[in-house]
């Protein structure tokens, strides 16, 4: 089986699809015959052609506004915005119409799209270029948020992404791009979105995380016993059933996320397990985050990024009540 | 070294039909008198639909509603180019376009009193619901031509919009896109020289609209937007022209909003009553009349008899709308995603 990066990954899950469906269609800024600033559709253009992997003017409301027209008509584009910081000018197309038009059209219309878009801190990356804006998305009803942690999951999770009959947010962690290189087997298989999963197990302290910020969690749960790590993977909607019994197990849950706190997804999931699990808590939910300012430049985003002392300190706090 | 040209264009303005009722025999499309009558009834209807939509919100039955008064030509001389296969994109003030498609009369109603399920196009009729947020559904339009030339579907895409959403960025990204990959989309402008309060001298120093698409790498025409014949060949000689693969045009209907800009805004505010009343000799039903009057094809009894015709249709459609069953609140829930997800179904408890 090969060893393969996230890039790679997507790039097999892509290819696959593209050769399974021939309605599923990429589309871009500098997609084709460059093959991605990533280089994550590496190849695709010249397997595929100009008409299935179309790079695009430079228009991101633009992308994703003829995203939605080509999926209602019947196809299914996967469309890349080059960084999720660049979503911003076509939240509009994404909020007014991909997330409502199932709903506005009463079923008449519908948009199988997948936004695919690098997210996150940690590369020492120019201004909006490091942004995790993902609770923004998540707080739309019509879309479903998505965040692979590593290869083997980025392609199972992409896969079901673009069979999904609605509209999905596919954030892939820039830091992941090319970190790390896990066996990722050929041809079919996918993950259930709204489904999480236990990457470790214990009995005292539940953390939560999900892309990036998972194996920062991992580097500092290391040398701690019976400690739970719950990889999230899809955001929206979440797996409330596999957060309640492991918080109800250990009592105690801390989430990691690098987006700032304020009305981070954090606050969703600690709201929630206040609601649902409070009597079962032994200590106060803890959320480890990004502060709430703007994404620093390189010079300080090591300051702004959750760290793995941040972490263990964390887990000290919650342990001590 | 001397200054070059590298490039220059003229704008032409189609004009068939004048207020008196006259046309330029030269230029007057192929149509019988049967579709001539079909056209003024479809003027009348529309006129109709919208009077009685007035009526209905000033009674509280309807909600803010988007009058089409004086726009009726623009709309139904286009929209009666137009073939079932073809696709549609259209803004919030086309409800002339909708009926001449044949889109049931009573959801449009039941869509403008607050009940969604207006918005659900029939099977063989492939319009997009109304589009709220201005210039937009552009971009859909681009987007499904894209689709049907990928899939060698040999139809047209048009879209409907205004005079203020040339000043949007989608309406650039979407005439980008149609010139880049010479898309099989029609651009359709209702300039009817209103945004809410803002004239269109002051939504753009270009001298016209339509001049805009040269910029990106196509034609524009501008034509009056009151002469349904002007329209009608307009229209489609765009729509051959995208069906044959010759790429998109900018079709610039110049018009007027004789009401205001909905049931909520009151137009006299900020323009004058004599420019309405200008407009007023202008009107696209009256010059129609007054042509059919000149071939024969129109008489007191006959304009009596549609009318009585158009009252009956709408009556109807209003019975139906007003006596669909609300819909179940759990309706909220079910077109969100394929699949209510499981806090929705919990959500759905309540209910």
């Amino acid at each position: 089986m090969p060893q393969l990066n996230m890039v790679q990954a997507i790039n097999l899950a892509l290819k696959e699809e593209m050769m399974r469906d021939p309605d599923v269609v990429i589309l871009g800024e500098d997609v084709g015959k460059n093959g991605g600033v990533f280089r994550v559709t590496e190849g695709l253009w010249e397997q595929f052609g100009s008409e299935r992997v179309i790079d695009t003017p430079l228009a991101e409301s633009g992308i994703l506004g003829i995203s939605i027209g080509m999926a209602a008509y019947g196809l299914k584009p996967v469309a890349e915005i080059q960084f999720v910081g660049f979503t911003y000018p076509a939240l509009d197309q994404i909020f007014s119409h991909a997330s409502r038009i199932r709903s506005r059209s009463r079923g008449r219309y519908t948009c199988p799209l997948v936004i695919r878009t690098p997210y996150g801190g940690g590369i020492k990356a120019p201004e909006l270029h490091e942004e995790s804006p993902e609770a923004l998305f998540c707080h739309m009803p019509g879309i479903k948020v998505v965040v692979p942690s590593t290869p083997y999951y980025a392609k199972g999770l992409l896969i079901s992404s673009i069979r999904d009959p609605d509209p999905v947010l596919f954030l892939e962690a820039t830091r992941l791009y090319r970190l790390i290189k896990e066996e990722v087997p050929e041809g079919d298989y996918t993950f259930p979105l709204g489904k999480a999963r236990i990457v470790r197990e214990g009995k005292n302290i539940t953390l939560v995380a999900w892309g990036s910020m998972l194996h920062k969690v991992l580097q500092a749960v290391e040398g701690y016993d019976d400690v739970e790590v719950i990889d999230l993977m899809t955001l929206h909607p979440f797996d409330e059933e596999t957060l309640f019994k492991s918080a109800r197990k250990t009592g105690r849950v801390i989430i990691v996320h690098e987006a700032p706190k304020t009305c981070g997804f954090g606050a969703e999931l600690s709201a929630t397990l206040a609601e649902e699990a409070m009597l079962y808590l032994k200590a106060p939910i803890l959320r480890v985050t990004g502060y709430d300012v703007v994404m620093p430049l390189p010079k300080l985003e090591d300051f702004y990024l959750p760290t793995v002392e941040r972490i263990r300190k964390a887990m000290e706090d919650i342990i001590k009540y | 070294m001397p200054e070059k040209i590298l490039e220059s264009f003229e704008i032409r303005r189609l004009e068939i039909l004048d207020p008196k009722g006259e046309v330029d025999e030269s230029l007057m499309p192929s149509l019988s008198a049967d579709e001539i009558k079909k056209m003024y009834e479809l003027l009348i209807l529309s006129r109709t639909f919208d009077q009685r939509a007035i009526d209905l919100q000033r009674e509280g039955r309807l909600g803010t509603y988007a009058s089409i008064l004086g726009q009726e030509a623009t709309q139904v001389g286009s929209a009666f180019t137009i073939k079932k296969s073809d696709w549609i994109f259209p803004s919030f003030r086309e409800m002339g376009v909708y009926m001449t498609l044949g889109y049931p009369i009573h959801q449009l109603y039941q869509y403008w009193a607050g009940d969604e399920r207006g918005l659900k196009a029939p099977k063989d009729l492939n319009i997009f619901p109304i589009c709220v947020p201005i210039g937009t559904q552009m971009l859909h339009a681009a987007g499904a031509a894209m689709a049907a030339k990928y899939k060698r579907d040999p139809i047209a895409v048009i879209t409907y919009f205004g005079d203020g959403a040339t000043s949007e960025g989608d309406f650039h990204e979407a005439f980008n896109m149609a010139g880049v990959f010479k898309l099989p989309v029609v651009f359709i402008c209702q300039n009817n020289h209103w945004a809410i309060s803002l004239p269109r001298e002051r939504q753009t120093a270009a001298k016209t609209l339509a001049q805009k698409a040269y910029a990106y790498g196509f034609e524009g025409i501008q034509l009056d937007g009151n002469d349904i014949f002007a329209v009608y060949k307009g229209t489609k000689d765009a729509i051959e022209k995208a069906r044959r693969g010759e790429g998109p045009v900018f079709i610039e209907c110049v018009t007027y909003r004789m009401s205001s800009h909905t049931t909520a805004d009151d137009a006299t505010r900020y323009r004058s009553k004599e420019e309405v009343e200008m407009w007023k000799l202008k009107d696209p039903i009256l010059r129609l009349k007054l042509f059919m009057e000149r071939k024969g094809l129109w008489t007191e009894p006959y304009q009596k008899e549609i009318e009585e015709r158009s009252r009956q249709i709408i009556d109807e459609a209003v019975k139906v709308a007003e006596s669909v069953e609300p819909p179940h609140p759990e309706d909220m829930f079910t077109y969100t995603y394929a699949k209510p997800t499981f806090r929705q179904l919990k959500q759905m408890e309540d209910f």
